[in-house]
């Protein structure tokens, strides 16, 4: 029964795996990417692991999370400082969204 | 395309290596000897309820040691790296936006709670699951909190940096302790083990775990400070206040 439920969420985190790797928001990527921490956290919890699932829990989804959101608006707040900055904050962080994934794409290809 | 037929490629012959090892897996019956050493003589010679911690702080206490100094290098560098001049932070900060009501209030309410359990997690870390390194983020956690609420919140970062040498350095001076009045270095027998199950109990481990709590949470509390964007005018700022405060 156990191998069961660890083997739904296993196959949970592969496909937000697979959505962090093709989604077309940065945004949703890095949230995709806390919840396969908090997957594999409740993993470790039924494997008797408490100890580490507190630590991925903690750490995997919560703190790198923030820390790669923040590292985000950093990369919009430069981007928008080189374009002049004189549009409004949403526009251009959708602006610079797009830069970045044209950006992305030339380094991919 | 053929860049991705390669990808698939490289993916299957990485499936195929891989097979033979999960399918011949056996699972352990029973422990590994130097497990089952610890497993035995662990809760005895240590007096800690819960055996990873004794494992992690005493038998492995080279190897936290080990991690508390990569994590303060990786903090170094981070904040080397992004330290911002003053000119800079002016020129590409925009005025922050006014944290909503529910988030002010919902950190007032839940910063003392946090801060609260945090010291929780890493003072029972002998005792329950959890320890330094979880309490120290869930610390972390309730800056970072009060960081999204209040948007000129300025870290004081000489008490910071203060709570941070000061525990590392006494996380050496305890491990070196335990060479000339234990066993060896990390040994937590230089305190009395005390009764087992107990708060003050298994020797040095509360003392130690505390210590990594507050590195930890002083650590990444100031890689969240860094991290973030300084505003450009803290002192013409009046978002200091919640919103409700300001209403009445």
């Amino acid at each position: 029964m156990s191998v069961i439920i660890i083997g739904i969420f296993g196959a949970m985190m592969i496909g937000a795996a697979i959505f962090a790797v093709y989604s077309r928001s940065i945004l949703s990527a890095i949230i995709s990417s806390g919840v396969i921490s908090l997957l594999a956290s409740i993993i470790y919890i039924l494997l008797a692991a408490p100890d580490v699932a507190m630590t991925e829990a903690a750490i995997g989804s919560g703190l790198t999370t923030v820390v790669f959101l923040l590292a985000l608006r950093r990369i919009y707040a430069y981007a928008g400082a080189a374009d002049g900055g004189s549009a409004g904050h949403d526009a251009a962080g959708a602006q610079n969204t797009a830069g970045v994934r044209s950006a992305e794409e030339a380094i991919d290809d | 395309m053929i860049k991705k037929f390669f990808t698939l490629v490289t993916i299957l012959l990485f499936a195929l290596m891989v097979l033979p090892l999960i399918r011949q897996m056996v699972p352990f019956q029973e422990l590994a000897p130097v497990a089952a050493a610890y497993a035995e003589h662990g809760p005895d010679e240590l007096g800690a309820a819960n055996l990873v911690t004794s494992v992690i702080v005493t038998y492995r206490g080279l190897d936290t040691l080990g991690e508390v100094t990569v994590l303060f290098i990786a903090t170094a560098g981070v904040g080397f790296l992004l330290r911002r001049d003053e000119e800079d932070a002016a020129e590409s900060a925009h005025s922050p936006r006014k944290a909503s009501e529910l988030l002010c209030s919902g950190s007032m309410l839940l910063f003392p709670l946090l801060m609260l359990f945090g010291v929780y997690i890493f003072l029972h870390g002998h005792l329950t699951p959890g320890g330094g390194f979880q309490g120290g983020v869930v610390i972390a956690s309730a800056f970072l909190l009060l960081m999204l609420a209040r948007v000129s919140f300025h870290l004081n970062h000489s008490v910071i940096s203060f709570v941070e040498s000061i525990s590392g350095f006494a996380y050496v001076v305890i491990g070196v302790l335990g060479i000339f009045l234990a066993a060896g270095f990390l040994d937590n027998r230089i305190l009395p083990l005390g009764e087992f199950g107990s708060l003050l109990s298994a020797g040095a481990i509360p003392l130690i775990y505390s210590l990594v709590g507050l590195k930890v949470g002083t650590e990444l509390t100031n890689v969240i400070d860094t991290m973030k964007m300084k505003s450009a005018h803290p002192d013409e700022s009046t978002s200091d206040h919640c919103p409700r405060e300001e209403e009445v």
